[in-house]
Order: C-alpha cells, then structure tokens, then sequence
C-alpha cells in the first residue's frame, strides 16, 4: 500500500454522486409510499373489523420476520411474474422498499395512535366527530408529535439499508463506490470514503432528530 | 326526552348495568349519585353512545341509541358531554376547541362558529382566553371552556361527568356556578357529582346508583330528609360527614 490516494476519490465523485442519488431518491419514495402505506395498515389494524385488521397484521408480521435482503430478492423474482414483463432492478428496489418500510412505518404509527389518551376520542366522538375527522382533527396531529423522533430514525435505518440493493445489483451509493475502488485499483481509499460519507450523513440526520425530540415538546 | 328501559350491560360476565329504567324530561336537572365503580359513567357513556349495551332500549329525543347507525354522530352532536378531566384538545388553542366540531359536524361558517363561540365564552367568564391554549389555563378555566365547548353545539341536553372531581376545591365554585345559570336557564341536565349541595340546591331528582342498579329515583328533598334505601342512607352519611 502506497499512501493514501485522495484523487481517486475526486475523480469518482460524479460516479458516487449518481449512486447517492439512488439511494436518497429510494430512501424518499419509500419513506412517503411507505407513510402513507404504513397509515392504511395501521389504520385497518386499528378499526376493530376483523376483515381489515387480519389481513393487515398477518402482512406487517410477516414483513417484520423476514430479512429484507430476503424480500428484495423475492420481488426482484416475483414482480415480472405479476407484471409480465421484466421490471429491473431500480424500479423492483423502489416497490420493495416502500412495501417493507411500510410495516414498519405502521408499527411506529400505530404506537402513537394508541398513545393518544381514550378521554380525547370519547370527548371528539361526544361532539359527533365521525371516526375519520376523529382520526384526522383530534388523533393525527396530537400523535404525529412525538413520534417524528422516532420517524427519523426509522427512515435513518432505511438509508442504511437501501445498500441492500447489491443483491439483485442495482447501483446504489456503496456500489457506486466499489466499482470505482475496482477500476481505479484503490478499493480501500473508497470504502473509508463511503463510510465516512454514511457517517456523515446518518449522524446528522440523527442530530436532526434529537434536536426535534428536544425542542418540540417545550410548546 | 331521554327515555332509558331495562338497560342493561356486560363486560364479559360481570354486568355494570342492570335493568337500567330512567327517564328524564325536558328542562329537569337530574343528579347521579352511587359509590365507585357503580356504573354511573357507564350510564352515561350509554346516554350518548359511547358504550355499547346488550339489552334494554334508550331513546334519545325519540331516537334509538342503538339503532342510530349513521345517524349516531348527529345524536351525539345535540347531547353536550363534560367529562372529569375536561379532554381539551390540547393542540388546538380555546376558539379552535369551541369551533372544530361547529364546522365540521353542524357545518356552520367559521364566522358564524366564532360568533357563537365567543357568546359562550362570555357566558362563562372567559372572553380574554380564546387565544390560550389548554395548557395555558387552571383546571378550573378548562372545565369551564369543556362547558361552552358542549354549549356551541346548541344541545338538547348536558351530561355531566364528575365535573368538579378533578378541581381544587378553590375552583369547584366557579364551574358549579357556571352550572348553576345553566339550570336556571332551563337546560336540561343529568349530573353524575358527589357535590351534595349542589345536589341539594339544584336538583329536581336524585337518581342513587350501587352494583349497575338504580336503587333509587327520588324527588331531591325526600331523598336528602329520607331515602328510601338503607344503602343510600348509609351513602349518604358517610359524603356529608366528610
Ligand atoms: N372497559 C372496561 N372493561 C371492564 N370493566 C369495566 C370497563 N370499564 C368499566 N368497567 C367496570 O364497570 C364498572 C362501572 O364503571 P363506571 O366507570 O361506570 O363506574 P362509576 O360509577 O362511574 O365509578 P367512578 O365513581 O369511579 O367514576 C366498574 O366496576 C368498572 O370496573
Ligand atoms: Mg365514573
């Protein structure tokens, strides 16, 4: 090992730009297809009919017991059957992710509903709130406080995992950063690179998070 | 105008209501009386819907409670609820709490919502507070914003939760006050409350509850110089020696 070559990285930078952009872009629309996702499941869970509520957490349960690795591959199988013709890799990555974090998007959500105290939905219902302006006026945004902490660090870990993709090769920011470590013969100066640019990036969105746990519940 | 018949109800085996009969005119204050655990909010949760029961019938205004289906919220919206620990909605500041459900339930303007809201909070002294928030006000100026909350909705009729249970003693007065000048004004109340002068003073009946029964549906005055039932008379005791 010669020195550590710090042009390497410079040079590869418009290639491992193209993968952050991946991976960002994965990690957003899998966050909001996943919120909204994730607010149906919890919501059906929630509703007291059995033919909402089954379905729904037979589908988080199982999401939640299988590694994600596991799904991406499945998908990445099972997608071009259901559509019938093939979907690549990009594409199965993004429906892969948005249907895995929704489970536990609705986990996270279905806590802080629940963590809404029975007296505020009795005193909406006595005013003749019905059950969905209920949720929307009275439970929505008294829960969504406290639970955007906790939001972060779920979508922190999904960041983290949209590296997964190498399983079925899409090009993400990690694999961006391995090929060129492969092609430029310099695989240990671009690892130290993306794992420091992890770091920077999940430590921040972190601190992002406890300044909101902090800051938010003074008002 | 509130017709209850052979009320009865279950959490799995052990019954919290049983065979229930009350009925209540319009314009009659009736208070609630009866040990913990006596099913007195039940009986009340039952009034409006909020608690499902397996037997009996209640009528609301010529309406079955039960039977209600789409038609329950719109019940539920003429029937004023206060409850012990007033259930502000604390992310909304007070004219908000008192016009949310006028918009979105009886669908009035905001304008008109803010008109009446503010008559309300004239009635129970509270006009300068309609910009606090719940957080911002004692226990006692909550409870009197829950009141004009139930008000805005131009109910038919108020049930009252222990209203005064989670107040200081220094505030119990204003909110009994403020209750006082809605009887005077001919609305029709049920009060479930230990506060056994108040009872005395503005009740037309005192309704004794104990084990999900109604042991007793007196006329005030005879159930203060004489009630008819040893387990009230021994309630009955033991509040006033307090
Ligand atoms: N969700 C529930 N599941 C099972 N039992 C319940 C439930 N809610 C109430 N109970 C029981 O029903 C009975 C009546 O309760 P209720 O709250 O109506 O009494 P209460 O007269 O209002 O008492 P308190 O003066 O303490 O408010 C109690 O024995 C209570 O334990
Ligand atoms: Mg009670």
């Amino acid at each position: 090992m010669d020195g550590f070559d710090f042009a390497v990285i410079r040079d590869s930078l418009p290639f491992v730009w193209q993968g952050f952009l991946f991976s960002a872009g994965l990690t957003l629309f899998a966050t909001i297809c996943g919120l909204a996702f994730g607010t149906l499941l919890a919501l059906a869970r929630l509703s007291g009919h059995i033919w909402l509520s089954l379905p729904a957490t037979v589908y988080v349960n199982a999401m939640r017991s299988i590694p994600l690795v596991m799904v991406i591959l499945w998908f990445f199988l099972a997608l071009p059957l259901l559509t019938g013709k093939p979907v690549g890799a990009e594409r199965s990555a993004f429906v892969t992710f948005a249907a895995f974090e929704a489970a536990y998007f609705s986990e996270i959500l279905r806590a802080g509903i629940l963590g809404i105290p029975r007296g505020q939905l009795q005193a909406a219902q006595a005013l003749g709130l019905a059950p969905m302006q209920t949720f929307r006026y009275i439970v929505g945004p008294q829960a969504i406080r406290p639970m955007l902490p906790i939001l972060l660090t779920q979508v922190i870990v999904l960041f983290q995992d949209t590296s997964l993709v190498y399983a079925i090769g899409a090009k993400d920011m990690l694999k961006a950063a391995e090929i060129s470590g492969k092609n430029y013969n310099r695989p240990v100066e671009m690892y130290v690179f993306i794992g420091l640019l992890y770091f920077v990036i999940c430590f921040g969105l972190s601190r992002l998070a406890r300044g909101w746990s902090r800051g938010r519940f003074a008002a | 105008m509130i017709e209850i018949r052979k009320l009865s109800k279950w959490y799995g085996d052990t019954a919290v209501l049983r065979d229930c009969d009350l009925s209540i005119r319009k314009g009659e204050v009736v208070v609630v009386c009866g040990p913990s655990g006596s099913g007195k909010s039940t009986l009340l949760q039952c009034i409006n819907g909020l608690e499902p029961f397996q037997q009996g019938d209640v009528v609301v205004d010529g309406i079955h409670v039960a039977r209600a289906g789409r038609a329950l919220p719109r019940l539920r919206a003429r029937l004023g609820m206060v409850f012990q620990r007033f259930e502000l909605f604390p992310h909304l500041d007070v004219m908000d709490n008192l016009c949310l459900a006028q918009r979105r339930v009886l669908g009035r303007t905001q304008g008109a919502s803010e008109d009446k809201a503010r008559v309300l909070l004239d009635r129970v002294g509270l006009s300068e507070h309609a910009g606090k928030y719940p957080a911002q006000l004692s226990g006692g100026q909550q409870q009197r914003v829950a009141i004009a909350r139930a008000l805005c909705m131009d109910p038919i009729c108020m049930l009252f939760d222990e209203p005064t249970s989670a107040l200081d003693p220094e505030m119990i007065g204003e909110v009994l006050e403020v209750m006082n000048q809605l009887a005077a004004d001919g609305m029709t109340m049920v009060v479930v409350t230990h506060e056994m002068g108040f009872a005395h003073r503005i009740a037309h009946r005192v309704v004794f509850m104990d084990g999900g029964r109604i042991l007793e549906d007196t006329e005030t005055a005879a159930f203060f110089s004489a009630p008819q039932t040893e387990r009230a008379r021994l309630f009955l005791s033991r509040i006033l020696s307090h």
